[in-house]
């Protein structure tokens, strides 16, 4: 069995940074990172970009060395993808936040409302119905994130986590100042109004978990594979007729339920801003899907049946 | 920030000479926008010019130039759509935030609190911004047309060095200027309880606004420092090769 040499130059600068000889030629770009990692220590393996080309794409840690178009000493340029952190933890900490957070508007913990309301309720029924519905939509989160995703990419950039903290952070502590405040206003249609909303946010929130379970099972453990999702048995699932990205669908749905529920201006914002980061997700894998495969089903949309 | 913040859009794509994916009729287009415009902005100069000449002070200059001002000024959007369109290589959102905060600046603040439309610090501004226009859209005309006089080229990418502190302290001192106003009447602003469950202090926001003066001021006055070097740098090679 003939070795592989392997020579690792950096993308910007073209220096040789590692040289491995004796390279099995079944081994996979992700063992290569393993040994570059051995003589750079601080570059461990989640933040090696390799490629064939410096401007090129990364390869990926399933690709076998051999299967490459490279001859038996084979060049690969390196970038630095920066500190990385796990999926995972990102996760858990951005909606761990909204989580505490809410709860500590909803329970008046002194220096955010007027001393005399400290630790008082709100006499409004539909606040404690709020409260209920917003920790139940991040615990689901915090568990589905726990043992139902699969994920594709084990991390992300670090600088991820400041930002994605803020926007959930920031966006529950808006919106909980709000519906738990002493002055706080309760839907204009009363109770109609808010059963509706909440018939709305169950609906979609159990629509919401079909979807994540059933993207989960097209995915056996550890694997990474790609497939079409279909409708299962679960009618909640049947959505996927019309549209890619259900999940986003049932998301959309759950806020707008909220935002009727509480009658608050800050939830309508925050639906919103939601609404068009998740449609930018929903068009990108709705396009990968279109490229991925050619039977892709011609009748589905990204994230609004027919409409968007 | 606004003064010489219009002048990155271009600057931050090496102000290349755009004729790229747009028709003849586009170009025509763009030319004859920057041409109205630098023409607007030069009869507010000399509007200025005239009515100090004639009051003899630079008080109040304000209102002999607060029509042009505003219908120039707020013209300026335009821009957000030729970068939509694609007719102009800037990005949406640069452009967008650019030009919106001159926007604001005109009728949120300088509009809205009457109060503070006879200070000197609205002056420094329309001054500021009024010279940084002729400049930037003369530039872009001549660049349009292939033929850009070195001069306006040099103009654009040195004047910014006086008229960006100048504009930014102007902008700054006029909202702090309209600060005791909108406070006393709540103007702009949003009380509970209300049906919408909403609140908005105008005040605190203004304050928020002066405060990311503090981050973005110095990012955009080094990105043009930079973009001098490279549009511009080739004088010192000229010395060098003496």
């Amino acid at each position: 069995m003939k070795h592989y040499e392997v020579e690792i130059l950096d993308a910007k600068t073209k220096d040789k940074l590692c040289f491995l000889d004796k390279v099995e030629p079944n081994a996979t770009i992700g063992e290569i990172k393993s040994m570059f990692h051995k003589s750079h220590p601080q570059w461990y393996p989640a933040r090696q970009s390799i490629r064939l080309d410096p401007k090129g794409k990364s390869l990926k840690d399933e690709d076998v060395l051999q299967h490459l178009p490279v001859g038996t000493t084979a060049t690969f340029y390196f970038r630095d993808l920066g500190a990385q952190i796990s999926w995972v933890t990102v996760f858990l900490t951005e909606y761990t936040g909204p989580l505490v957070i809410y709860l500590m508007f909803y329970f008046r913990v002194p220096f955010i409302y007027a001393p005399k309301y400290d630790f008082t309720t709100s006499k409004h029924w539909v606040v404690h119905l709020a409260c209920m519905c917003h920790s139940f939509h991040y615990m689901k989160r915090l568990l589905e994130t726990l043992f139902v995703h699969r994920f594709s990419h084990g991390t992300m950039p670090l600088r991820n986590i400041f930002k994605n903290c803020t926007y959930y952070w920031g966006f529950a502590a808006w919106m909980a100042y709000y519906i738990n405040h002493p002055l706080y206003t309760p839907p204009i249609y009363g109770e109609q109004q808010i059963r509706l909303a909440l018939i709305i946010f169950l609906f979609c929130q159990i629509g919401n978990f079909s979807i994540h379970i059933a993207l989960r099972n097209l995915r056996p453990p550890g694997s990474k594979t790609r497939k079409i999702p279909y409708p299962t048995k679960n009618p909640f699932t049947w959505i996927f007729l019309l549209v890619s990205c259900p999940n986003y669908t049932y998301e959309l749905g759950s806020w707008l339920g909220f935002t009727v529920m509480t009658q608050c201006l800050p939830v309508a914002f925050f639906t919103m801003v939601g609404f068009i980061q998740m449609t930018v997700w929903a068009k990108g894998k709705h396009r990968s899907y279109l490229k991925e495969f050619r039977d892709y089903p011609p009748l589905r949309s990204p994230i609004l049946p027919f409409v968007l | 920030m606004s003064a010489a913040a219009a002048g990155t859009s271009k600057a931050a794509h090496g102000d290349v000479a755009p004729k790229k994916r747009r028709g003849p009729g586009a170009l025509a287009y763009l030319v004859i926008y920057n041409v109205v415009m630098t023409a607007g902005w030069l009869v507010i100069a000399v509007g200025l010019v005239r009515a100090y000449l004639a009051r003899g002070s630079y008080h109040g200059l304000y209102y002999s130039i607060e029509k042009p001002l505003k219908f120039f000024q707020t013209g300026a959007m335009l821009e957000i759509l030729h970068c939509a369109v694609g007719i102009v290589p800037s990005s949406v959102v640069l452009t967008g935030f650019q030009v919106m905060s001159r926007v604001f600046l005109t009728w949120a603040v300088t509009h809205s609190v009457r109060e503070v439309q006879s200070e000197d610090s609205v002056l420094l501004f329309v001054t500021a911004w009024t010279v940084t226009e002729i400049i930037r859209y003369s530039f872009y005309t001549f660049s349009l047309l292939n033929h850009l006089p070195f001069l306006i080229k040099w103009a654009r990418y040195t004047f910014f060095f006086v008229l960006y502190p100048m504009g930014v302290t102007g902008e700054l001192l006029t909202i702090y200027a309209a600060l005791p106003y909108v406070q006393k009447t709540g103007l702009y602003s949003v009380t509970l309880p209300n049906k919408y469950n909403f609140s908005f202090d105008y005040h605190s926001f203004l304050i928020l606004v002066m405060i990311s003066y503090i981050p973005l001021f110095p990012q955009l006055y080094f990105h043009m420092i930079r973009q001098r070097k490279k549009v511009l740098g080739h004088i010192e090679d000229y010395s060098k090769v003496e």
